[in-house]
């Protein structure tokens, strides 16, 4: 106790710091990744990507990246064990985001496709299993976690698979596809409105102190949906024809069209990650916060202090903006083949997944989750190579980042342990 | 700071090479038409030059296969079966081998074509020409098929591509019939081991055409897999 009476303001301004290093890490490199697909089909340029990524990113995690930071901040560890002791806890939780932090920065060094929230959790139960003790890690929460790893690309993937195949049925398989693609992409943008503005009224507005039951969400979300729908109908009609085009190519003015789809579909991933990710890096903080807030006493409801959203949302975007520029001028070059067509599919069934998840409070991992997606694609067909390589390398390194993770969060554990005490 | 990017999932795609290669062999082929009507002014300094033009396309679409097997390394995830793919190049570079072989072989001998039969001879080789054209606007439909996912109404625009092709290549055929029929009449005013030549020259030409229609087969059968 008297530790934290102590050294509490120290502790949360270093736990601040840590965290906001950590949503500017995640914010120059996971980022270009949830905006890569629109990039490397040239439907926007990075310097819109970059603009649009702040933005969404922003009113992600600011309006949907409560429930993900809940889970991270009380969800896997069983508070109770900690009672006793407090400030465990905070060196725990400072030094698992040391730990991702760390991580993070080797693996973007040696450009291995690590993935944030995979470091955070294995961070966070390894302090607690090694250093409190294995029963103050809620398994059961944990393997619901690590099980939604597994079923989330999967289920990103069939969605993938479905809305491109519907595409393609109501758009490329038929006479006049450039009316068709007219005719349906507005479709496809209320749909993204749609589950954004749900996931968003129904989490995320209640800690803007705005309240609505469930039908009301539907409502606005409906709403909301048709106001996207409308305003990219707008942009579709305004997309120029050029029958010279489609002489190289058949569908390259569907392809226009399509493209303009996908500015929408990037806002959405930008928004997706940003209410999921941004948890990584402020969840730990938030347990700090609310710890050394109340005196040491470890509150089961307590809420969300106020400037620690932004914080990492301000910490994503700057990191996006430094950085984030030369991360995505590495990955334009890097596709060849990649259409409008099939990146808005593989974005709008991640973007879609992902919100979901923030939802319900789980934290997964963006770029797996858009990784199945885009297999989803390539099972419809519709993707020219893809290197099953590179999609193992990711898997392995998920799999290893949970004990590099756990590891690192150990040895910090003791290290804060060993200065404050 | 290499980028912790997912974006080497995607492979270069092979369809653009491809489709590459078999512009190249048909340039390459197209060129024996000329090469034939400089050969019979006989010009022959003239033919020298196409000769090395037709070579050195040739050479081209060597260098376009030797790229383009490159991109194909095995753990790809394609929508075309790899050793489909293979196959298909294999063919396409086979057409530009055989017009070399055509070309060299004329002028290695200043062989030239009998006048009984040159006006048919032109419009076979003319014929065999086409059908590797209409060999390369199939393939230059790959992309195409991507886009809709190798299925529906774009499948149907390649299968009519290549019944255009097999009836293509059924012309030929009887031209060529017709061609050794005519210059059995006449054989015997010729040298001997030109009339050999010739004979071999009419059957490589066919082949033009009989490649081009089995990168049709080939093409049928990555559609059937669909």
């Amino acid at each position: 106790m008297d530790i934290l009476a102590t050294y509490g303001e120290t502790l949360v301004i270093f736990a601040a710091f840590v965290g906001f290093l950590m949503a500017w890490g995640i914010g120059a490199n996971d980022v270009a990744n949830a905006m890569g697909t629109s990039v490397g089909s040239k439907a926007l340029t990075i310097k819109q990507a970059i603009i649009i990524a702040m933005i969404f990113e922003f009113a992600g995690a600011y309006l949907a990246g409560g429930e993900v930071t809940s889970t991270i901040r009380k969800g896997i560890i069983d508070a109770t064990f900690y009672v006793e002791q407090p400030e465990l806890l905070v060196f725990g939780m400072t030094a698992a985001l040391l730990a991702a932090g760390t991580w993070l920065i080797i693996a973007s060094y040696y450009g291995w496709p690590v993935s944030t929230t995979h470091s955070i959790v294995g961070a966070i139960v390894g302090f607690s299993a090694v250093g409190v003790g294995m029963d103050s890690v809620t398994w059961s929460k944990v393997l619901g976690i690590v099980g939604s790893w597994v079923v989330t690309p999967l289920i990103s993937g069939i969605i993938a698979y479905l809305i491109f195949m519907s595409s393609q049925k109501l758009i490329f398989n038929t006479r006049d596809p450039i009316k068709n693609a007219k005719r349906y992409v507005p479709i496809y943008m209320f749909l993204a409105g749609f589950m954004l503005a749900l996931v968003t009224i129904i989490k995320g507005l209640k800690h803007v102190g705005l309240h609505f039951s469930i039908g009301e969400a539907f409502l606005l979300a409906i709403l909301a949906g048709i106001v996207v729908a409308v305003i990219g109908k707008i942009f579709v009609n305004r997309v120029k024809i050029d029958p010279q085009a489609d002489k190289a190519m058949h569908f390259a003015n569907v392809e226009k069209i399509f493209a303009v789809l996908m500015i929408v579909t990037a806002c959405a991933m930008a928004f997706a990650h940003g209410s999921n990710d941004v948890a990584n890096a402020i969840g730990p903080l938030a347990a700090v916060v609310s710890i050394v807030g109340h005196d040491g006493e470890i509150v089961a409801k307590s809420e969300l202090a106020w400037w620690i959203l932004p914080l990492g949302g301000v910490g994503i975007i700057l990191g996006l903006a430094i950085f984030g520029k030369r991360v995505m001028a590495t990955i334009g070059t890097g596709i060849t083949h990649l259409t409008p067509s099939r990146g808005f599919a593989a974005e709008l069934a991640a973007a879609s997944t992902v919100v979901i998840a923030s939802g319900t409070g789980l934290p997964i991992s963006t770029t797996q989750t858009l990784v199945g997606a885009v297999l989803g694609v390539g099972m419809a067909r519709g993707i020219a190579a893809l290197n099953l390589g590179v999609i193992r390398n990711i898997v392995i390194s998920w799999v290893v980042t949970l004990p590099i993770g756990a590891g690192l969060s150990i040895i910090f554990f003791y290290m804060l342990k060993a200065i404050f005490s | 700071m290499p980028a912790n990017s997912i974006f080497g999932v995607f492979a270069k795609s092979p369809i653009k090479p491809i489709q590459m290669h078999i512009d190249k062999v048909a340039a390459c082929s197209e060129l024996l038409v000329s090469f034939f009507q400089a050969s019979a002014k006989p010009d022959w300094v003239e033919a020298e030059k196409i000769r090395k033009e037709i070579s050195n396309l040739e050479k081209q679409a060597d260098e376009l296969k030797r790229e383009l097997r490159l991109t194909l390394p095995r753990g790809l995830f394609m929508p075309i079966d790899r050793s489909d793919l293979i196959e298909l190049v294999n063919r396409q570079d086979k057409i530009a081998n055989t017009a070399k072989d055509i070309a060299g072989r004329l002028y290695g001998r200043k062989l030239q074509i009998p006048n009984e039969i040159y006006a048919d001879f032109i419009t076979y080789v003319q014929r065999c020409v086409d059908a590797v054209q209409q060999a390369c606007k199939a393939i230059n439909e790959l992309d195409e098929l991507l886009e809709t996912g190798f299925k529906g109404r774009e499948v149907d625009i390649v299968t009519l591509m290549i019944e255009e092709l097999e009836s293509i290549e059924d012309d030929t055929d009887s031209l060529q019939i017709r061609l050794r029929r005519d210059f059995l009449a006449v054989e015997q005013h010729y040298n001997p081991v030109d009339v050999m030549f010739i004979y071999q020259i009419l059957e490589w030409v066919g082949q033009l055409a009989d490649h081009s229609e089995l990168i049709g087969t080939q093409l049928e059968l990555i559609l059937a897999r669909s």
